[in-house]
């Protein structure tokens, strides 16, 4: 088991260093010049020069490449091209708040999820189960910045019962700063909760066929016992596979509600500077949430493998 | 096929409206994509059905024509990555070796980044067209087309047939595209609609985040950002395309759904 988990551990390092090189080489298939790119057609040859010099580009590929993941390795992740700043400075407060931000979203939806997912599974295709699946079933199919708007539209305007824009400062008390992040993290709720609930439900409907949870209806458990106790547990390695998957999409679906609810997280950063053509900062961003993203996604595998005795000896 | 269950009904009916929308957008829309015809943000009136934008633009025909934009882009981009994950996908199934190898690989690899981010990085280099955001999207979505591809063509490749075929020498093309392409058919056209609403969502998503598709063109993202302002002060403009991208995907689900249930009831599968 411990090999196991070894060897998952390290595809997941060598996965994450060939993420780097895909987001390095991500902005160099240019079949033209970067410079030349970000500072368009009309810049003079000298300002072009001193860009080249400045990102480095006289030299080779692999050489920066090298350069660039060595810094960052170490922590340091250049500086901005647009305002001079240090990157790994202004990324330290903006990815503490997107963490903020998801780490409440998943402390509400893990549960909810689940517990729909049971109530789905206990009242199975009566009105409870149909209602639960069908508003997830139109979550899912609304973009995020939709469900942004809506939310912000009935909560924050119509009804005026929280703040339509999410700002935050060290300042804050924690519960000031839950208040501002109440729309945001509801519509992250929303986006997740529909697939994790349904795959909890597909779950632990697929071990209800099992002998065991006849035997326990039949020695005259109550249904929602049965499902809590003898399902749920059985059910366990699949949920927490989605469930981990649902965190990473998170980590992602964060960018967008980020930049409806002008929140001043990782996301609204890669996205201002995307649009400023300032490719270190990008390639930053870039590297954290694609190594956040596979760092879950091997964790998710990790836990199934300890969740699942079976899955502990392959053949 | 003699018995069209509701749902399907109602998906068919609105895909086939937005459809129709987008190819005669020029027909039906009754302003100019650009054309500035009044203050910002007047409410709905007979002359604007929908009311104007935020700098006084009819927004009904904003709409159609941000339609035609975004149902052509996410179009285009379907077709690329169907044209690509599939051959890729079948080659990488009939080849075997070093190349199934080494393609699939590279899939995990790209799927191993979240589509968005790295769309969001090579964007950031890239000049924002037409075409390099259909290149760009569709070469990302490939890579799922590719997955699906494969694991169907895998099945096929073991049938007898596909063995005669090899036997009496035939070229790798021809296994492609006259053994392997028909079969596998079904499951990719339902995968089709299913990335094709994905297209709209993450075309929406770009230019809503403004790296889209660029002003004065519209299309349906864009047009939630251009709107936003107005809702803190409760003017739904912005929610209005918002609507049309979910109608849209939801519509095209249920038929999707139905299309999906068809194929495998005619396989003796679960039937709708």
């Amino acid at each position: 088991m411990v090999k196991l988990v070894i060897q998952r551990v390290a595809l997941g390092l060598m996965l994450m260093v060939a993420a780097s090189i895909l987001i390095f080489a991500g902005t160099q298939i240019l079949p033209g010049d970067v410079a030349q790119s970000i500072l368009g057609q009309s810049a003079t040859p000298q300002a072009l020069a001193n860009l080249r010099a400045e990102l480095g580009l006289n030299d080779p590929a692999p050489v920066r490449y090298v350069k660039w993941l060595g810094a960052a390795l170490q922590g340091d992740l250049g500086t901005a091209l647009t305002n001079k700043q240090d990157i790994a400075k202004a990324m330290g407060q903006r990815l503490g708040n997107t963490l903020f931000l998801a780490f409440w979203a998943a402390v509400i939806s893990v549960p909810l999820a689940i517990l729909l997912g049971l109530i789905a599974v206990r009242y199975q295709g009566r009105w409870p189960d149909r209602l639960i699946s069908g508003v997830t079933l139109a979550t899912v199919s609304v973009p995020e910045f939709l469900l942004g708007y809506i939310v912000m539209f009935l909560l924050a305007v119509q009804f005026r019962v929280l703040p339509s824009v999410a700002t935050v400062y060290d300042s804050m008390s924690l519960g000031e700063k839950l208040n501002a992040i109440a729309l945001p993290v509801m519509v992250l709720v929303l986006v997740v909760l529909g697939h994790m609930m349904r795959m909890t439900r597909a779950a632990i409907l697929n071990v209800m066929q099992s002998a065991y949870i006849e035997t326990a209806e039949l020695k005259g458990l109550r249904p929602f016992t049965v499902i809590v106790r003898h399902a749920f547990p059985n059910a366990l390695a699949p949920v927490v596979n989605v469930v981990m998957l649902n965190l990473a999409y998170l980590v992602v679906g964060v960018v967008v509600v980020e930049v409806v609810f002008v929140y001043p997280g990782m996301g609204q950063y890669l996205v201002d500077h995307v649009a400023k053509r300032d490719v270190p900062v990008v390639q930053a961003c870039g590297l954290v949430f694609a190594a956040v993203y596979i760092g879950l996604n091997m964790l998710a595998d990790i836990i199934s493998i300890l969740a699942n005795p079976r899955l502990r000896h392959p053949k | 096929m003699s018995r069209i269950p509701l749902s399907a009904l109602i998906g068919l009916f609105f895909t086939a409206l937005y459809f129709l929308g987008a190819i005669f957008a020029g027909v039906i829309a009754p302003y100019g994509m650009a054309e500035i015809v009044g203050d910002s943000w007047e409410p709905a009136s007979a002359a604007h059905w929908l009311g104007t934008d935020s700098i006084g633009r009819d927004l009904l025909s904003r709409m159609i024509w941000g339609g035609q934009v975004t149902i052509f882009i996410a179009a285009a981009g379907t077709v690329l990555s169907f044209v690509t994950g599939s051959i890729l996908g079948f080659t990488a199934a009939v080849a075997g070796g070093w190349i199934d190898q080494a393609l699939s690989r590279l899939v995990d690899l790209i799927m191993a980044v979240p589509s968005l981010i790295f769309a969001l990085v090579v964007l950031s280099v890239m000049p924002v067209t037409m075409v390099v955001l259909i290149l760009v999207m569709g070469l990302l979505d490939a890579t799922r087309v590719f997955r699906l591809a494969r694991a169907v063509a895998v099945d096929i490749t073991v049938m007898d047939y596909v063995e005669a075929a090899r036997l009496r020498g035939e070229g790798r093309g021809w296994i492609i595209f006259r053994e392997i392409l028909p079969n596998a058919l079904s499951p990719l056209v339902a995968e089709m609609g299913l990335r094709f609403i994905f297209m709209v969502l993450f075309i929406s998503t770009l230019s809503f985040l403004g790296l889209g598709v660029q002003p004065p063109l519209a299309d349906w993202g864009g047009i939630v950002k251009e709107n936003k302002e107005g809702i803190v002060y409760g003017i739904p403009a912005a929610l209005v395309p918002a609507i049309a991208i979910a109608t849209l995907a939801i519509s095209v689900n249920l038929v999707a759904d139905w299309i999906l249930n068809r194929t495998t009831s005619l396989k003796g599968g679960r039937g709708a």
